[in-house]
Parts: structure tokens; sequence; C-alpha cells
């Protein structure tokens, strides 16, 4: 007999247990990394430079490369993504031109990492003689984030009320004095959110900047944008599968850094999404 | 005075507004400037079912079949593992769930789309490869099964986020229409929702298969990176992408090798193309 309750029954416990099977695992891995990362966390882990080829010292000179990395990449595609998302909610109309943009950036957005360092090597490092420097990497980056930075920024502005653009338009502002003081104001807590999980974004990822700037082993800081760096993710890669004989508390110290800055991140885009939607006038 | 002001900043909004396809164009450019130079030395069948990747012998042999085979290899198990999983998650989430949970939950799922690859290789390589090397007594746990299961987990996060919206965007009255009917809560899901919700879950399932294809630091940790043709889901196999990623670094510039990884870069971008406009034909046939 088909009892359609018990069926739902069963159905329902496979759905629940399809998304333990996802946010277990992912506990897990927070978990496990925290617990074996931090015995290895201290102020020596984090400021000194790697010693003893990486197998002793610290990782000082990868968390300035990558916060070097991330500010170049953000400094490059924040202004051109909320122009760029200016001109999508505010000036396009809905024609072929605006349809083929977002076609482009949907395939921005879906260009594999690891294509994105190819295009870099070949355009910033090689055609434009940058060599593999941190200019090469934050450009490379930057251009890799600006569809995450375009949608979101959009996303905001156009939640920003037609209305508050129409009275500012009929109290004689013109259309860029409307945008400049009405929308931009109000869309800054959306803005500010996706430009920080770009950052968050910039900062794990690891194959773009594998052939434009990424250092194996250079136990000093970059002086200038022009020289090469180490970077967290890349130097992750290097003591966990290219260099024997590596601590384990060291491999995991390094992991737990690097996830730290990237939770951080996504955790401080969480609150002012939260703070903002609480205050919402609208 | 404030008119020139405007006017510049306008152009300006405008430029930036283009720039995305000029970004996708100089992409694709830069890729065929340098890797359509290989077709003068190898033909484009010889590079695609050639079965022997061996780019440093001498001459290089540069078939990237046994890489396409492996990429295939790593997708497909990774698909069989997070669609069922994901989805049935998404219908969790937006059907299922009481409202405090389902803030948990989301957060949990956006948590694994934030961890860079790079450490989920991290910890796949010390937590999943001894698992799978014992469970199956093999050599090395470095295998296709291992990169398969790490990929399903980062295929994950964009197949529950795209469906779940899906399943949002289901009229409500279809709902409450199969509800009034009699319908139990589960009917209405299978028989109402999800053919319903059909083109936008088919979408989200082609875009987490997009993400695995490209995925490369995790399934260069994992996978073992041997080019050769596999034989089983059980031995180590390269990717398209983890080749690049692995020999880039020593391919001498203007080399066929060098020229090779950039054709295998092509080759990932034309998929990665066409996974993400015929996604977004099915999104949008939904509107």
């Amino acid at each position: 007999m088909r009892n359609p309750y018990r069926t739902q029954k069963i159905a329902f416990f496979f759905l629940l247990l399809a998304t333990l099977l996802i946010v277990i695992p992912v506990g897990l891995i927070v978990v496990i990394i925290i617990q074996k990362g931090l015995p290895a966390i201290n102020w020596q882990f984090l400021s000194d430079i790697p010693r003893q080829g990486m197998r002793a010292g610290g990782i000082f000179p990868a968390i300035v490369g990558t916060i070097c990395l991330v500010l170049g990449a953000i400094i490059f595609a924040l202004p051109i993504g909320l122009l760029a998302a200016i001109y999508l909610s505010e000036y396009s109309k809905d024609n072929l031109l605006t349809r083929i943009i977002k076609l482009a950036i949907i395939n921005l957005a879906g260009v594999p990492s690891v294509v994105y360092g190819l295009f870099g090597l070949a355009l910033f490092v090689i055609f434009f003689k940058c060599g593999a420097s941190i200019l090469a990497g934050s450009l490379t980056l930057g251009i890799m984030i600006l569809p995450l930075i375009i949608t979101s920024a959009r996303e905001a502005l156009e939640s920003v009320p037609q209305t508050f653009r129409e009275v500012s338009l009929s109290l004689g502002a013109s259309k860029w004095q409307t945008i400049r003081h009405i929308v931009l104001p109000n869309a800054i807590p959306g803005i500010l959110t996706g430009t920080i999980l770009g950052l968050g974004r910039a900062a794990g990822e690891t194959a773009p900047i594998l052939f434009t700037v990424a250092a194996f082993y250079l136990p000093q800081l970059p002086k200038s944008i022009f020289d090469q760096a180490m970077a967290l993710p890349y130097h992750l890669y290097v003591i966990s599968t290219q260099v024997p004989n590596v601590d384990e508390k060291i491999r995991y110290g390094t992991a737990l850094v690097l996830l730290s800055l990237v939770l951080f991140m996504n955790l401080v885009a969480i609150v002012i999404r939260y703070k903002f939607r609480k205050k919402k006038k609208w | 005075m404030r008119k020139i002001k405007e006017f510049i900043i306008e152009k300006l909004i405008l430029i930036s507004g283009l720039a995305s396809i000029f970004f996708v164009i100089l992409i694709f450019l830069f890729l065929l400037k340098e890797g359509l130079a290989l077709f003068k030395i190898e033909s484009p069948l010889n590079f695609i079912f050639g079965k022997s990747w061996y780019p440093i012998s001498d001459p290089p042999q540069l078939g990237i079949l046994p890489l396409i085979l492996g990429s295939l290899m790593v997708t497909l198990g990774a698909a069989i593992i997070s669609i069922p999983i994901g989805v049935g998650c998404a219908v969790y989430i937006a059907e299922i769930a009481p409202v405090k949970i389902k803030e948990i939950l989301k957060a949990g799922v956006e948590l694994l789309a934030a961890i860079p690859s790079v450490v989920l290789g991290f910890v796949g390589m010390v937590t999943l490869v001894p698992i799978v090397k014992t469970i199956f007594h093999l050599p090395t746990g470095l295998t296709a099964l291992s990169g398969s299961i790490m990929l399903a987990f980062m295929a994950m996060p964009t197949i529950v986020s795209i469906a779940e919206d899906a399943l949002y965007s289901v009229p409500k009255n279809y709902k409450e229409g199969a509800l009034a009917l009699g319908a139990t809560h589960w009917q209405t899901i299978w028989r109402v929702m999800l053919p319903a919700a059909s083109s936008g879950i088919l979408a989200a399932v082609m875009l987490g298969i997009g993400r695995v294809i490209g995925e490369t630091m995790a399934v260069m940790m994992i996978t073992g990176n041997a080019a050769v043709i596999p034989n089983s889901i059980l031995v180590p196999v390269r990717t398209l992408t983890a080749t690049i990623a692995a020999e880039m670094g020593e391919a001498v510039v203007g080399s066929e090798h060098y020229f090779a990884l950039f054709a295998i870069g092509i080759v990932l971008f034309v998929i990665s193309f066409v996974i993400n406009v015929t996604a977004d034909l099915f999104l949008h046939k939904k509107e």
C-alpha cells in the first residue's frame, strides 16, 4: 500500500540527509583547521620570514604580499566596477547592447581562474613587459573580481527606490547630481558588501597569481609594485605539495591564517548587510 | 563648466559599462594569439585526439586526450555526487527547513563557497586522500575519485543557491493550488514545484559543472596528476586546468609546450563560454 504521508517522511528524510552532507563537512573542515592550526599561531609565526627552506619561521612576507595584491586588485576593479554598475542600473536601456554587456559579465565570472592566469601572463607579464610582479598579479585579480563587484553594486543601486530619483530630478537636479547625491549614498552599504566579498575572493585565489606574481620562496618584503611577492594561498600550495618534510603545524597554521582572512572579510560583509537591512528606511 | 564635467563623467560611465565586453574579448584574443601558434606545428585533430602528452620529450608529443578524459571523469564523478545532494539541499532549505534553521543552513552553504580552493585542496589531501587509500586498498589515495568528491563540494554552493532561487521564483499559487487539491507537501514539491523550477535547476546544475571544470588548485593537489588515459576512477588522473597550472611555470616562453598550454586555455575558455551562455538562456527562459 502506498501511503503518501510515509513517502513524504522518507523523502524529507533524504532531503535532510543531503543538507547535512553539505553542512556537516563544512563545519568539520573549519573545526579541523582551527584545532590543528591554532597551536602554530604566535607572534613569531605571523611576523617572521620563512626560514630553513620554509620549514621553520613565519609567513610574514606571504601575508604582506597577499594584502598588496588584494589592495591593488580593488583599486583597479572598484572604480571600473562601480561605474559599470551605474551604467547598467541608471543609463542602459533594454536593448541588445545591454544584453551583450550582461552576457559578458556572466562569462567573465565563469572563466576558469587558471585561464585568468594565462591571460595575465600573456598580457601583463609578457606583452606589457611588467614581468612577474605585484602590478601584473593585481591587475589579473582585479579583472577576475570585476564581475562580482559589478553585480553586487548594480543590485545595490537598483534597490534604491525609483521615487528617490524622480523627486530629485523634479527638483531640478541633473541626472549625474541625482546619482551622485541621492542614489550612491543610499547604495553604499550594498556596494561595500560587494567590495569586501571581492577582496575575500581575491585573497583566496591561487591560480591567477601562479605565473603573474607569486614567488616560490622570497624571504623579504616587496619594495615596489614591480617586485615579485609571496602570497598566502600560493605559499600554502607550495608547503603542502612542493616542499617535503614541512611540519604539519606550519601547514595548518598557514591554512588557518588564510581561512581566517577570507572568512573575516565575509563576516564583515554579512554584518554590514544585516545592519543595513535593519536600518533600511523604505 | 558643470555640463562639461557631467559630460566627461557620463562618457566614463559608458566606457566602464563596456569594459566587461572589452575584457572578455581581450582574454580570448590573447589566448588565441599565444595558443593558435601551436597549430602551425601540430594539427588541431592531433592536439585534441592525441593519446600522449609528453611536452618535454624530443620531439614533444602534445595530445590532450588523456587530459580531456581526466577532466571529464573528475567532472562526471563530481556531478553524480553534487547534483542530487545540491538539489536536495536546495529543496530542503527553500521548502522544508524552519525559518531559524534555514538561516543557519544558508550561512553554512555560503561559508563553503567562501573557503579558498587551495584550503579545500589542503584539507582534502590530509583527510580525504588517506581515507580513499585505506578503503580501496590503493597504492595512493590521489585518485580521480578523491578529486570528484572534493570538487562536488565546490560545485554544491553554486547548485544550492541558484536552485534555491529557482524554487522561490515558482509562483505561490501553483503551490497553494496543489495543496488545496489535497496533495501532500512532498507531492506538491515533486509534481509541481520541481517541474516548474526545472529550467532554473538545470541552469544551477550547469553552472555548478562549469565551476568544476574550471577548478584548478584543489584538483591539482588531490588527483595525483598522471597524464595517462584513465581506465578506472581509482587511478591518478590529470585535468586540463591542472596541466596548465603545473607546467606553465617551467614552459619556455615561445616553445611548443608554451603554445600548447595556451591552446588548452582556449579549450577551457570555449567550454566555459558555452556553459555560461546556455545556462543564461535557461535562466531567462523562466522569466
